[in-house]
């Protein structure tokens, strides 16, 4: 299992500033080993993002995002003590969930 | 024989061509996306996601630092204030495949989304806003690059 996703979610009006970070590797494809070999892509390909258990984002990216991807989104009438759900799926088929509360 | 890269191409016309037939509706989408990912420049990603020709726009922002000095880790914000949006593209031009993020906009998210994106060199860097009648707006960016972030 892959470790744990960083999530905070903070309320400014109405509005719910989420700020994740994902623990991911991110392996391009396009890099070679010590011995020259091309090393496999491995990425986050699919990410959805839900309030309250309802799907408000979904995302889906290529292999040139970032090591350890940050994503910043705005979730549009959020209250405090709202659940923001954050999962991702990579191209293994391994995946992880986490869950922040809006403050 | 055929390389990988050669087979990959060949798989993307196939997809297209898929998709264009309408024959397999809810295998079509699926195939767009991926052939999405493999296009190499902004007009075949939008070709591939059956957007119509980008248009710049005021209403599309995107932002990132004028000069990176790490490709590895650039940071880039899209957003738009047009209403309507289905889909916020991030594309590098110059990548390998320039598509990097695609963001599904829903009513309760903001149209504004900051991500980090990888570089192997110095390149216009897109915001994309796909609106729900497959109309095209963009704005671009020049980021210069001091190190690539694609390569070993």
């Amino acid at each position: 299992m892959a470790d744990p996703m960083r999530i905070r979610a903070q309320l400014a009006g109405d509005k719910a500033n989420v700020r994740v970070l994902m623990a991911h590797e991110m392996e391009s494809g396009q890099r070679k080993d010590s011995a020259g070999k091309l090393v496999p892509a491995w990425y986050i390909n699919e990410v959805t993002a839900t309030l309250n258990g309802k799907v408000v984002m979904t995302a889906e990216w290529g292999p040139s995002v970032s090591k350890n991807p940050f994503l910043q989104f705005t979730i549009k009438g959020a209250k405090a003590g709202d659940k923001v759900g954050v999962s991702w799926k990579d191209t293994k088929g391994e995946s992880r969930a986490d869950e922040a509360t809006v403050s | 024989m055929q390389t990988r890269r050669e087979a990959l191409k060949h798989s993307a016309i196939v997809a297209g061509l898929l998709a264009s037939t309408g024959l397999f509706p809810q295998f079509a989408i699926a195939a767009v996306d991926k052939s999405a990912f493999q296009a190499k420049s902004v007009a075949d990603v939008l070709k591939a996601l059956g957007a119509g020709a980008p248009v710049e726009s005021k209403d599309v922002t995107v932002g990132g630092p004028d000069i990176a000095e790490n490709g590895a880790v650039v940071p880039i914000t899209a957003s738009t204030t047009l209403a309507g949006v289905k889909q916020i593209l991030v594309l590098v031009e110059k990548n390998p495949a320039a598509l990097v993020a695609l963001f599904n906009v829903t009513d309760s998210v903001e149209a504004n989304f900051a991500t980090r994106t990888k570089m192997g060199q110095s390149s216009d860097v897109y915001a994309v806003a796909v609106m729900a009648d497959g109309k095209a707006f963009f704005a671009k960016k020049e980021v210069k690059v001091t190190l690539g972030g694609c390569g070993g």
